[in-house]
């Protein structure tokens, strides 16, 4: 029987299975940024433990990390608030309490862990990858295994080197033909998300295949396994093919010379056999996908844009119209109403979703010569990580983004979680490229719409939401 | 880690579907590098009628009365009661700590998120799942009735004060393990370290790019 891209990873790292079907897992890298790292780090002094493989660890800030120039340009000391401060300062003394690679804050490939770690090669094909955050299924856009864990389990890598699992199952989900103009891997996910839902994924890792698959780009693969959390799966991966091997090997720790030899023929191994098994197969028409707008207080509440925000009469149960009737107050919408009639009052693009260069350079050919509307409040740009900042400057883009009215900062989570001072206010509402729009993720009463770059950048222009490809009728 | 063996106490409510992690520990507690200390911001969005920020004196902050955790009857609850998907969203390992330091040893629901269910285990909290018509029995039991308690055996999955029966439960026996006796996972985990070592040993033969150092 033919083995699945997952089956291949969980094997090639199985160190034992134990009687009771958990295994412990080999884990080739792990990713540490200061939010969930602390605790774990004070787990390991107060066992009197010690880092398993130090040089298995790369650190870097971001959650936590204001996205003003004039904050960031002084470094940990110009930091204002105290927590955070606390918080970063910690990072950096616990890396260089244990002797763990840190990527500092004024360095510039720092930036957000799942755009640094495929960006600078701390992240291959073929590696278990684990981070303190739920996002790390971005990872395996480049075919490995990547899932979040959480503090404790931070902890458990740190100190033994391992992960303590258990085999999930496998999921293909096949999306095939090509997309229509306008149509991104940000849409693609979110669609899958409202075809099986926020929990369709559960106990699975998914694979994404099919040609609408593998015509994506490195970032937008990344896009598309960011969000496979959002649809219940720890891990989301995409096979090696031409266009991983070409990407990794212009990052700067990728193996080089006659290792990079070895390595690539090894990486070529990395998909589902034609024969392989799957737990569940199902199997997307690209065509049918249009772009998506979220419209309530869970990533499966979505919709396409020339759609409606749903009537209470479609819900099949008292609890999904219960459901509807929070997510509408919270959202301050009414049913059945269209989604182009929604007017947001901030855009945020950026997040480990959608800010790496190609988001940026989608965004500004939306904005090129045009303006924010006068009725929007703030409209962020925050860019991925320094590589990405420094990129999208020769080209040209921050001055896109500039004289179309938006701000263009430092590199960061930011609004994505609003841990720092971008946040929204009570009833403020936001067409943001990030991952998540539960109640209160963007700031206490925020409201969040789950867009692609493009179309957070249409509304921008518009006030409200516009497919980008009618952009020109609406303004 | 307290063992978990059996625990008898007060059921208290968490009446919605798919409590997020947020809802549980709202963000701006994060910010804290400590473990514990977190009880008193639990469900902070829902509890209170200000808004919380790390570090104040929950003590002077206003109570919201409509939420059930601030009614007399539930004070001192240790059992949470709640409906399907509980835990989802983020990995954050503050809400179980949160549930934790609150004084909550196990949460009964028809469903969990996957990272929130093995979080609660490693810190010493059951997460327990039934049927999501037995749920709704309890759910019912608990409004009718003032002070209901249950009492949970974790050796025998069993759990008693609902009906003359008592329900039964699963859990991976792994887990159930670590909790009776209130092992640390890394523990267990070293005692395999020759094993380990083997196979870090061959891979690095087969993959020797993995263990680059990288130079920052
Ligand atoms: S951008 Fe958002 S989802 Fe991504 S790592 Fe940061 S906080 Fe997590």
């Amino acid at each position: 029987m033919g083995q699945t891209l997952y089956d291949k990873l969980w094997s090639s790292h199985l160190v034992e299975e134990r009687e009771d079907g958990t295994a412990l897992i080999y884990i080739d890298r792990q990713l540490l940024h200061e939010v969930t790292s602390p605790q774990a780090f004070e787990g390991l002094r107060l066992a009197g433990r010690q880092p398993w493989r130090i040089s298995a660890n790369v650190a870097v800030p971001d959650h936590n990390v204001s996205t003003l120039a004039s904050e960031r340009s002084q470094g940990l000391a110009g930091v204002q608030d105290s927590v955070s401060r606390i918080q970063l300062q910690t990072l950096d003394d616990n890396c260089a309490d244990f002797g763990i690679p840190e990527i500092p804050l004024d360095d510039k490939r720092q930036g957000i862990v799942h755009v640094m770690g495929p960006e600078q090669g701390a992240t291959l094909p073929g590696m278990t990858i684990v981070c303190g955050d739920s996002h790390t299924s971005t990872h395996g856009a480049l075919g490995a295994l990547a899932h979040g864990i959480g503090t404790s389990e931070v902890e458990h890598v740190l100190a033994t080197g391992c992960l303590i699992q258990r085999k999930m199952k496998n999921f293909r989900i096949t999306v095939e033909g090509s997309v229509g103009q306008g149509v991104t891997a940000k849409d693609i996910a979110l669609a899958i998300i409202g075809e099986i839902g926020t929990a369709g994924g559960t106990g699975h890792a998914i694979e994404f295949a099919g040609s609408a698959i593998t015509g994506l780009s490195m970032e937008g693969r990344m896009t598309l396994c960011n969000m496979a959390i959002e649809a219940g799966a720890r891990a989301g991966m995409v096979a090696v093919d031409d266009t991983t091997l070409d990407y990794v090997k212009k990052t700067p720790w990728a193996p080089k010379g006659e290792l990079w030899e070895r390595a690539e023929r090894y990486w070529r191994t990395l998909k589902s056999d034609h024969n392989a098994i799957f737990d569940r197969d199902i199997t997307l028409k690209a065509e049918d996908i249009v772009p998506q707008v979220t419209w309530g207080t869970s990533p499966e509440m979505v919709v396409g844009i020339d759609g409606r925000v749903p009537n209470f009469e479609d819900m099949p149960s008292d609890t999904a119209r219960a459901g509807l009737q929070r997510a509408l107050e919270y959202m301050g919408l009414e049913a059945g109403m269209a989604i182009t009639d929604i007017r947001p009052d901030v855009i945020f693009i950026g997040s480990c979703t959608n800010s790496r260069i190609e988001d940026m350079r989608a965004a500004a050919a939306v904005l090129k010569g045009r303006k924010v509307a006068p009725s929007i409040k703030q409209a962020l740009v925050v860019p991925g990580s320094g590589v990405v900042k420094a990129q999208a400057e020769a080209e040209g883009l921050d001055e896109i983004f500039i004289s179309a009215g938006m701000e263009w900062r430092e590199p960061g989570c930011s609004m994505c979680l609003a841990m720092n001072a971008d946040k929204l206010e009570p009833e403020q509402r936001c067409a943001s490229t990030s991952n998540r729009n539960f109640e209160g993720r963007q700031g206490s009463g925020g409201r969040t719409h789950l867009v692609s770059p493009a179309m957070a950048a249409a509304a921008a222009v518009a006030g409200h939401f516009v497919n980008v490809e009618h952009l020109e009728e609406a303004v | 880690m307290e063992p978990f063996i059996v625990h008898e106490g007060l059921v208290a409510p968490m009446d919605r579907a798919n409590v997020d992690t947020d809802l549980i520990m709202p963000k701006q507690f994060l910010k804290s590098i400590r473990r514990s200390g977190f009880g008193p911001n639990l469900f902070d969005d829902l509890r209170y009628l200000d808004e919380g920020v790390p570090d104040a004196d929950n003590s002077k902050r206003p109570l919201n009365p409509e939420f059930p955790l601030n009614f007399p009857r539930y004070q001192g609850a240790s059992i949470l009661l709640a409906r399907e998907n509980f835990g989802c969203g983020s990995s954050r390992e503050h809400a179980p700590w949160a549930l934790v330091d609150y004084g909550f040893r196990a949460v009964i629901a028809p469903s969990f998120a996957d990272i929130f269910r093995s979080n609660c285990f490693k810190n010493g909290l059951l997460p327990i799942e039934l049927d999501e018509a037995v749920v709704e029995q309890l759910f019912r039991a608990m409004y009718e009735q003032d002070g209901f308690r249950l009492k949970i055996d974790l050796s025998e999955q069993r759990i008693e004060g609902f009906g003359s029966e008592s329900l039964r439960f699963d859990v991976d026996e792994f887990r159930k393990d670590c909790l009776l006796k209130g092992l640390d996972d890394i523990g267990i985990t070293l005692q395999r370290e020759s094993a380990i070592r083997q196979f870090e040993e061959t891979h690095r033969h087969q993959f020797p790019w993995v263990f680059d150092v990288v130079e920052i």
